[in-house]
């Protein structure tokens, strides 16, 4: 059978050259395609993805340009739910400072959520590689991966509990005088105490896959570096960086999709509390469809959920295309 | 043995000073990982301690408080009957195994097509797959409720489980088809050209050779699936809408909403919905940690 095919690229050449026509050829099987098993096996996805993915996509763009009461198009608005939309300090307010809303909410998660997520799992990916409990530290770091939103979000209302009783970061603040903090009554705090809780949930994403990016660079190469006098700084910045810089993007990228899609957390953690100071827009979307009935609306913040993935959409099928995900 | 480890060992200092500045290094990093450990442990401890007091010490002394322990089940046994939680674990696994099961046959087959049929616009269609991996969730909610009550309402789809079932499994067909058919792909041509020279069927080949030879894989995106939907609060939320059928992550929330204060009642909870992760998580943890960077795409 020969060499096993590693790569994308690779599997389809080797497919090229013995597989496809020339095989099919030789055992005088059909060139065309068997339209009968063909629709058999993708009959079922196509079905399942044309109606419940392609069709209500454009539906709801095209809602978003409706009125939409009970969710069918019964008056054209034209742009109108989209200027509401903006208009809306609620969703957007860049008039104070610092600004607020749903929006500024998700960019304030996309900015400290997604380095902090990186540069701690990348410190205790390198730090941890020391030791020889790496394995085991690991694993703790990653059990919240496991664990659903919605207990994420009991453990942490726990710890975060303004009752000294019951909150251990308030009693731990208690024991050195400080008075109890609502970390999460509080709309100045409760944005980063909610972002503290997702880096909590991630950090042992980012710890496994970069652990196995710095451990894919050769010994040989870190070993000879330091024989020559480099030091552990430089090795970090200069080498091991450099070359974990791709998984790095990979896990960027999925770190900001996490970030859009953020809802459960938010929903079980302060409901978008308190006031409206913690919302996101996808919690603005579940909330103006579905508990004030604003179907047109709603469906306008769903198009803004789909528009700011496009990009990141156009990433993946190009990284697709050139073969680099396999 | 890990790259930096040996690095460590291998440039042993010399001099006593150099010994010094090595083992304070050294002392460094144990601190560091200890208290990364606390910080990722602790939380989680917290909470399961604390579903294990009764109700009276839990509102008089902190869970740390450990020369005070009298540890009850009492919590769990009224999270289970009195609050409904035993329903609403079932409810989760009427809604968890089909949501894993029907996407994952609809995933192979489609991934079998994608990677070993011929037929025109292949690749073009499978990255119409790959683009439709980043649509939200949100933008189906509005129509498929709407067709759900307009064009079926005999159904009633959204008062059983059949809304919270396709909902979940459509939505996990882009990833499933992108990772399987990636795996697919790799599988020797000569083996799948073997076969057809031999004159099996697509049918054939697929459940004798292609299930089997990729069972790891199969497995890998089956728990991650299982897990997905198991741990889902959002597509719960919007498409079932009967209470006697709310999955776990739904109670802890109505829990969280009535009672927010009551800890013993929402500690306990909350295990009942990480019992199950977790025993996967410990007993599957190379086809766990497998699936989950897989799905990092999703």
């Amino acid at each position: 059978m020969g060499v096993a095919p590693q790569g994308l690229e690779l599997t389809r050449d080797y497919r090229s050259l013995t597989g496809g026509k020339t095989a099919a050829r030789r055992a005088g099987g059909p060139e065309s395609p068997k339209w009968g098993a063909t629709i058999l096996f993708l009959a079922p996805a196509t079905l399942l993805l044309l109606v419940f993915l392609v069709y209500p996509a454009v539906y709801t763009v095209l809602l978003s340009f409706n009125r939409g009461r009970n969710g069918i198009f019964n008056e054209w608005v034209g742009l109108d739910n989209y200027a509401r939309l903006f208009a809306d300090p609620d969703f957007l307010n860049l008039g104070t400072f610092p600004p607020s809303g749903a929006l500024w909410n998700n960019v304030l998660w996309l900015v400290f959520y997604v380095s902090i997520v990186i540069s701690l799992g990348l410190i205790i990916a390198v730090v941890a590689a020391r030791v020889r409990y790496e394995a085991l530290l690991k694993a703790i770091v990653f059990i919240p991966m496991a664990i659903a939103a919605t207990a994420l979000a009991v453990i942490w209302k726990f710890v975060y509990s303004p009752d000294a009783n019951i909150g251990l970061i308030n009693a731990l603040l208690g024991a050195v005088g400080i008075a109890p903090i609502p970390w999460l009554g509080d709309q100045g705090i409760v944005n980063f105490a909610l972002i503290a809780v997702g880096i909590w949930g991630s950090v042992g994403f980012a710890t496994v896959i970069l652990s196995a990016a710095v451990k894919s660079i050769p010994a040989e190469v870190i070993e000879s570096a330091r024989v020559e006098g480099a030091t552990e700084r430089q090795i970090f910045f200069r080498m091991i960086l450099p070359m974990v810089s791709l998984p790095i993007s990979v896990l960027a990228v999925t770190l900001v999709v996490n970030v859009i899609k953020l809802f459960d957390l938010i929903y079980v953690m302060t409901a978008g509390g308190p006031g409206k100071a913690s919302q996101v827009i996808a919690f603005t979307m579940f909330q103006q469809a579905f508990e004030a009935g604003q179907y047109g609306y709603g469906s306008a913040v769903a198009v803004v959920m789909l528009v700011l993935l496009i990009p990141i959409m156009i990433f993946n099928v190009r990284r697709f295309r050139t073969g680099s995900v396999t | 043995m890990s790259v930096l480890a040996e690095g460590m060992a291998g440039s042993r200092p010399r001099t006593p000073a150099g010994r010094a500045v090595a083992a304070l290094n050294r002392t460094v990093i144990h601190v560091f990982l200890a208290f990364v450990g606390l910080l990722w442990l602790v939380p989680t401890i917290g909470l399961l301690v604390t579903s294990f007091r009764p109700r009276s010490d839990i509102q008089s002394t902190g869970w740390w408080d450990i020369f005070n322990l009298h540890l009850t089940l009492e919590n769990y046994s009224q999270v289970l009957q009195a609050q409904g939680m035993l329903q609403a674990f079932l409810n989760t696994v009427f809604i968890a195994v089909p949501s894993t099961l029907l996407p994952l046959g609809i995933c192979a087959m489609a991934a079998y097509a994608f990677s070993w049929m011929r037929f025109p616009f292949r690749d073009t269609l499978f990255l119409i797959v790959v683009g439709l991996l980043m649509v939200p969730v949100q933008v189906a909610f509005i129509p498929v409720l709407t067709g759900m009550r307009e064009l079926l309402p005999d159904l009633q789809l959204t008062r059983g489980y059949g809304a919270v079932w396709l909902a979940h499994t459509a939505f996990a067909l882009p990833f499933g088809i992108f990772l399987l058919r990636n795996f697919f792909i790799t599988l020797p041509p000569d083996m799948i050209e073997a076969a057809r020279i031999d004159g099996a069927s697509d049918v054939r080949i697929f459940r004798m050779i292609v299930v089997p030879v990729s069972v790891p894989a199969i497995a890998a995106y089956g728990i991650f699936q299982f897990l997905w939907v198991w741990n889902d609060l959002l597509m719960a939320l919007v498409f079932v809408q009967d209470s006697s059928k709310f999955p776990m992550t739904r109670a802890i929330q109505n829990l969280l909403s009535q009672y927010g204060t009551e800890w013993h009642l929402l500690a306990a909870g909350a295990f009942l919905v990480m019992i199950v992760p977790l025993i996967v998580f410990f007993s599957l943890q190379r086809y766990f940690v497998q699936g989950l960077l897989a799905g990092s795409i999703k």
